[in-house]
């Protein structure tokens, strides 16, 4: 490769050419009800050694490019129009064996879900052969101890046991490097990142962005970074262009689009970007901001019982293993203290009527578990659940769901759309609860079901529709009156927003919060992005490994920190340059 | 992975219980005395009482069942009262037949369906497409024998290419001497080329019988996991990797999508064992099928019981076979074992 770092191909004017050089570009797609333009006439340049940010929010058109780039846009899509020029290379006009060949070896593409990323059933080590071999980087001989050198390029710990290893005995983080690996072996020359951080955590997500900077700097590769985050694309690009719809509406640098802002549309995502700072109500355009009018916030006041006290929560699991499954079939030996692992361990908090609490820590950190525990949707090891008076721990999670204590402790999951029936309208999700637990009327329930929706904002002709022909924003409103439906206590709110753009993010955690603060309800915000629970909540608790590291009100845990790991998932934040 | 298989094997122990106690039971309860049946139409009450104290049906049922697992720990499968011969020795001669000719017809329609289903897959609404469709469709709907006696009536009767539909072997060929039980493994042991021969030439049409049969099941579902399997992303980071269509079609779609095809052909293999009694019939194959169907129709309880037993054997042999082809296909089934 090194020829080509060194003569930069020069146009006919002499000026330096574009790695990468998209005109006038329209991609289509043939769908049941028609064609589809999903991109419409967009131009990008690209230039060796720089790092571009797409963002947008979903729809935008952002991946369809850089499929279309890459030529693997699927069978319904095609390029209608406008030409993609790679370095000197008319790539619309490439054949496809000529296609095969650049892709991986010049140009390459990291993805989001990196564990959905690589086969299953394939050890990785030989994932990264197959592309090394495909692009005759090593021959047979010599192949496994480049796809090791590869995988330490990654900074992969013990990369000879690692290259045995299949996707799924690997965390998310290291998947992600794995699908770098590949990405990388073969040195290309353009490197596409798409939403290559979603889903994982803040500091696994900073690892991974500072390797593949880190990286593409050393190799002076070209990098694009498809995100719908504005801030990690202003922290880690040197220009961004925003998306909306199918057109670029904005190209700026990254120092200057956070201060001057160019198109309504990027102020507007801008706005929505939870950051430190502001309040909930910053997050709406101003207009909608004036409408809710301000912020009730009614906190708990001091000297009244909790309605929730946890004291030394312990949730136990075996461990897996020949020897554990083994003794469980044969006999009641108790299973040895080093066979089990503490998913949860010991931790006591309090929550207070009307307080919101936020619950942040790491994948695996317990933070899930302890929010089953409390639904009472799996039994706690030992320790006690004292819901206003009464130990609710006590009660076998098998026995719960049929008890009135079920309707003053409700959830609203992750995943609007996987967290409703496909087969019920919203009307019939809403109307669930009711129908389980409460005694109301045939009559009443479509009114009811009306108010609720009224209550959320869903607009009432969308009450008969499926999940399908719902926007995420709209099933999100569906969970949400959902779980208000029986008026409820306590709300588990599991990273309500983290499957929403951030401007139908804003929007819902402005719903959630005049919601909790009309109906005088509590919540416990589970999640890992600490600028949101920053927004919604008046106390957090950081857990770490079972354990709770930090607590108290959330602006002294998040402007003073006093554990380490606290401040280093704060460092982790990416700061776009402002 | 050994363990695995172990306590694997200890589940199968309660199955076998059950169809043991299920198979007595049943057999039990079916109408018709055979003890009637065999005492023939000038029986006296006095000759039906003598025949049925001689087999023991005057005695209680647990009773009954005692001895009756007795006999079976020691291999004694019972005598048929139609033939007077031992059920356990049938069924060892009669198994092979049926077993080589399932396994050819499943061979066949494999290397037939598996291709045509992936190929159905990666051209999606091309003519392949149709053509396994309407392929997989004719070859379910219609029925065995029918497709039997028509390749018979083409092949034998038109244009003379088979050799009559008589069993196993014709009238001139000897059978090899018997190690698998498999004719056409056993011929080819011993050399004996012209007896391989006249023993495929037999087993064509009725293999062929079952292929066309168990086409279908096999190539809508392999064409069904690979259309799952192609639209899953890492099948995009393949492609986006630049591996050359081969690899990203076998070595990274099809092998993901086997393990539903695999679950088929459990399926399609134990049911075909059991029910090509209509093949049988029209090819008058010696086989285990139509030896149990002629037992039923006359109360013969022993055979049935034979059969019913041999076949729970074989399918819980079959299950942990698949079990085990599951975790060398994916290394997930085997962490879970």
């Amino acid at each position: 490769m090194s020829d080509v770092t060194d003569k930069v191909p020069l146009s006919h004017d002499g000026a330096a050419l574009p790695l990468l050089d998209v005109r006038n570009l329209t991609v289509e797609f043939a769908t049941r009800r028609g064609t589809v333009r999903a991109v419409k006439n967009i131009d990008i340049t690209l230039a060796k050694g720089e790092t571009l940010g797409i963002v947008g929010e979903s729809g935008s058109g952002k991946s369809v490019t850089s499929y279309a780039v890459m030529r693997i846009l699927d069978r319904a899509g095609s390029i209608a129009e406008g030409s993609v020029m790679f370095s000197n290379l008319d790539l619309r006009a490439a054949s496809e064996t000529d296609m095969r060949d650049l892709r991986g070896r010049e140009m390459s593409m990291i993805f989001q879900s990196p564990r959905l990323a690589l086969n299953p059933i394939r050890k990785i080590g030989h994932q990264i052969e197959d592309v090394l071999l495909q692009h005759a980087q090593a021959d047979s001989g010599s192949v496994s101890d480049k796809a090791i050198e590869v995988l330490e390029s990654v900074r992969i710990a013990r990369p000879r046991e690692r290259y045995h290893a299949y996707p799924f005995e690997l965390s998310g983080g290291m998947c992600q490097r794995v699908v770098i690996a590949l990405a990388l072996a073969c040195r290309p020359q353009l490197l596409i990142a798409d939403e290559p951080t979603t889903g994982l955590d803040v500091t696994t997500q900073k690892a991974v962005m500072d390797l593949v900077v880190e990286l593409t700097r050393e190799r002076a590769m070209s990098t694009i970074l498809i995100t719908h985050d504005l801030g990690l694309a202003a922290a880690y690009c040197d220009r961004v262009v925003v998306m909306e719809k199918g057109n670029v509406i904005e190209t700026a640098n990254s120092s200057t689009i956070f201060k001057q802002p160019g198109h309504a549309y990027t102020r507007k995502l801008m706005r929505a970007t939870p950051r430190p700072g502001i309040s909930l109500r910053d997050l709406l355009p101003d207009e909608d901001a004036a409408r809710a009018g301000p912020i009730l916030n009614k906190t708990a006041a001091a000297g009244e019982t909790p309605l929730l006290t946890v004291e030394n929560l312990v949730k136990e699991y075996p461990r897996k293993g020949v020897a554990t499954s083994i003794k469980k079939m044969f006999g009641t030996t108790p299973v040895p203290e080093s066979d089990v692992f503490r998913a949860v361990d010991g931790i006591s908090f309090q929550i207070g009527r009307g307080e919101s609490v936020g619950l942040v820590g790491e994948s695996g950190c317990g933070k899930s578990t302890t929010s089953m525990m409390l639904m009472r949707l799996i039994d706690k090891t030992s320790g006690t659940i004292m819901f206003d008076g009464e130990d609710i721990g006590a009660i076998p999670a098998k026995d719960f769901a049929t008890l009135p204590q079920r309707k003053r402790i409700q959830m609203v999951f992750q995943d609007p759309t996987d967290s409703l029936n496909p087969r019920f309208t919203a009307a019939r999700a809403i109307a669930d609860p009711l129908l389980r637990l409460s005694k109301i009327g045939r009559g009443e329930l479509r009114s009811k079901c009306e108010e609720l929706a009224t209550q959320v904002g869903l607009p009432l002709e969308f009450l008969d529709r499926f999940p399908h022909q719902l926007s995420g924003g709209q099933k999100a409103r569906v969970g949400i009156a959902r779980a208000i439906a029986l008026k409820p206590d306590l709300i588990v709110l599991d990273e309500p927003t983290a499957a929403l753009d951030v401007s139908v993010q804003a929007v819902v955690l402005n719903l959630l919060q005049d919601l909790k603060d009309s109906l005088g309800m509590s919540y416990l915000f589970v999640s890992h992005d600490l600028n949101v629970v920053r927004l919604l909540c008046d106390r957090v608790i950081v857990m770490k490994a079972g354990q709770i590291v930090e607590q108290g009100p959330t602006e002294r845990v998040m402007d003073a920190p006093q554990a380490d790991y606290t401040r280093d998932l704060l460092a982790a934040i990416p700061h776009p340059p402002i | 992975m050994l363990a695995t298989i172990g306590r694997r094997l200890l589940t199968v122990i309660p199955t076998l219980i059950g169809v043991v106690i299920v198979t007595f039971l049943l057999t039990r309860v079916l109408p018709g005395d055979p003890a009637v049946y065999f005492a023939g139409p000038a029986a006296t009450p006095q000759s039906i009482a003598d025949i049925r104290k001689g087999l023991g049906l005057d005695r209680p049922l647990p009773e009954q069942f005692a001895r009756y697992v007795n006999d079976l720990a020691h291999g004694n499968f019972g005598n048929s009262l139609s033939t007077g011969r031992p059920v356990a020795t049938e069924i060892t001669s009669r198994l092979p037949a049926s077993a080589e000719l399932t396994f050819l017809g499943l061979i066949l329609s494999l290397v037939i369906a598996v291709p045509l289903g992936i190929l159905a897959a990666v051209k999606q609404g091309s003519w392949i497409d149709h053509t396994c469709r309407v392929v997989a469709t004719a070859g379910v709907s219609l029925p065995v024998f029918f497709t039997g006696l028509l390749l018979v009536y083409i092949f034998y009767y038109q244009l003379g290419w088979a050799p009559a539909p008589i069993g196993r072997l014709d009238a001139f060929a000897t059978a090899p001497p018997n190690y698998t039980g498999f004719y056409l493994i056993d011929s080819l042991v011993t050399g004996n080329f012209e007896t391989f021969r006249a023993a495929l030439s037999q087993l064509i049409l009725p293999a062929v019988t079952l292929a066309v049969f168990s086409l279908a099941p096999i190539a809508r579902m392999t064409r069904a996991s690979m259309l799952a399997v192609l639209a899953s992303e890492f099948i995009r980071t393949a492609r986006a990797s630049g591996l050359d269509t081969r690899t990203v079609i076998i070595t990274y779609a099809f092998r993901n999508a086997m393990l539903p095809v695999v679950t088929t052909l459990g399926m399609v293999f134990s049911f075909l064992l059991g029910a090509n009694v209509l093949v049988e019939k029209v090819f008058a194959w010696p086989g285990i099928g139509s030896y149990a169907v002629e037992a039923l129709l006359q109360s013969d309880f022993a055979p049935v019981q034979g059969f019913v037993l041999t076949m729970a054997v074989m399918y819980v042999v079959l299950n942990l076979l698949i079990d085990i082809l599951y975790g060398v296909i994916d290394p997930r089934v085997r962490l879970e074992g």
